[in-house]
């Protein structure tokens, strides 16, 4: 247990390390994120807050899957087996996936500040708001993470992905949606809470499906 | 034959319903009508592609755990026969929904669940489709629908409860049970439910032979 969280704790830095020497990838998603909002802020300019809404979560999904598809399409055969022989695979999951949570915190936080500048801001309820975006970082993160180490196995491409994860994240996006609109619109606290300990539920289980069945994913 | 008793069951169960539940009496029900006779065709079809995907979700962690070959082919093509049943249960309930609630696909969540649902296993079929090795197709495939099962049910069971919705059972809408006071669907319904399932498993259980067979060629 302890060594299982040394290794992860090594292998999230190993992970920071190398996003940031090799910071093209870190500022070309961010610069994505951006570039997407701006072109969506030129398309509509003024948006009714349920169209803000969705449109928010979609960019931040398109992001999510452009960020997180790389966890495992980018690294070497080589390498990941050279990591298998040092740390259990549980351990590079775990770190995956808490790094991909962290990254989609940045993404969320920069795409969502940029948001609210260019287009209008009409939360009612910004730290329920915010609860939902860190929600859905989570959420992303371990899914997408997941469908990421499969479809890197099934000869790494990137439709594959795209394929795969639509249907696993859209039940997630229908939540997070209903709850971020909740927020939005001011509704008392109480009412959001089913979607919250839903989310809560299917991240767990998706989580811990993760760990069981990654073992079984890597070897070859 | 093999298993000639639950085979037999099976037929006789579904000509059973197909006779008793297009001529028993119904309950008389404004907007329903004669209609609510769909009821063992529609309802039934969803019954029979969750038995299948369960066992293709059985199958596939037997398949993980085992390694042994038979599993892979069970879980593919129980997971291809519940699709099979998937599809018969949504055409089914565009025709119920045609003439109950005047158009084919209303944007409902229970009908957007379950075609999400369905996109969950084709994308499944993709996956399998994209790797050509046979271990390890199994394997990643195998991982793929333990982690894709619960979605799907919380796609199904859970997430179209929590809103408005058009669909029995749903949305704070009784089920069938409140239309059905005098047990006179549930003569029919229980044993169509039955059978049907036991029609499904013989059916996967065909193509599991055929793929068997093929494969020794």
């Amino acid at each position: 247990m302890k060594k299982l969280a040394a290794d992860t704790g090594a292998l999230i830095r190993k992970e920071w390390v190398l996003e940031w020497r090799n910071r093209y990838a870190l500022n070309g998603i961010l610069l994505y994120a951006t570039a997407t909002v701006y072109t969506c802020y030129l398309s509509f300019r003024s948006v009714e807050p349920v169209v803000w809404n969705a449109v928010f979560w979609i960019i931040l999904l398109f992001s999510a899957i452009n960020a997180v598809a790389k966890s495992f399409l980018v690294e070497s055969r080589g390498r990941q087996l050279y990591f298998y022989t040092l740390a259990h695979p549980q351990a590079i999951m775990l770190a995956k996936i808490i790094y991909n949570v962290l990254l989609m915190l940045l993404i969320a936080a920069v795409s969502l500040i940029f948001y609210v500048i260019v287009f209008d801001n009409p939360v009612a309820d910004m730290p329920m708001y915010l609860l939902a975006v860190l929600l859905g970082c989570l959420s992303f993160a371990s899914t997408l993470t997941m469908v990421s180490g499969i479809a890197s196995r099934a000869g790494n491409n990137f439709s594959l992905m795209a394929i795969l994860s639509f249907p696993v994240v859209i039940p997630l996006l229908i939540l997070l949606i209903k709850l971020s609109k909740n927020a939005m619109d001011g509704l008392d606290r109480s009412v959001s809470a089913d979607e919250i300990v839903l989310l809560l539920a299917i991240n767990v289980i998706v989580i811990v499906l993760a760990l069981l069945l990654f073992p079984y994913l890597w070897r070859d | 034959m093999k298993g000639i008793w639950w085979k037999t069951t099976g037929v006789v169960f579904v000509f059973y319903s197909l006779i008793g539940g297009l001529l028993f009496k119904v309950p008389e029900l404004p907007i329903l009508n004669e209609s609510i006779r769909n009821i063992h065709f529609h309802v039934t079809m969803w019954f029979a592609m969750i038995a299948l995907f369960s066992y293709g979700f059985y199958s596939s962690i037997r398949y993980l755990a085992t390694g042994a070959e038979k599993w892979d082919i069970a879980s593919v093509e129980s997971n291809n026969t519940g699709i099979f049943f998937g599809v018969l249960g949504l055409v089914t309930g565009m025709i119920w929904a045609k003439f109950t609630w005047g158009e084919p696909w209303p944007s409902d969540p229970k009908l957007n669940s379950s075609a999400i649902a369905m996109l969950v296993y084709l994308a499944y079929l993709v996956l399998r489709g994209s790797i050509d090795e046979d271990q390890k197709r199994g394997r990643i495939s195998a991982v793929y629908n333990i982690f894709a099962y619960p979605i799907m049910i919380a796609l199904l069971f859970v997430l179209p409860r929590m809103t408005d919705s058009l669909h029995p059972g749903n949305g704070g809408n009784p089920g069938f049970s409140s239309y059905d006071l005098d047990s006179r669907l549930r003569v029919v319904f229980y044993p169509a439910v039955l059978g049907w399932i036991l029609i499904g498993v013989w059916i996967m259980q065909i193509r599991v032979r055929i793929k068997k067979i093929a494969n020794t060629r």
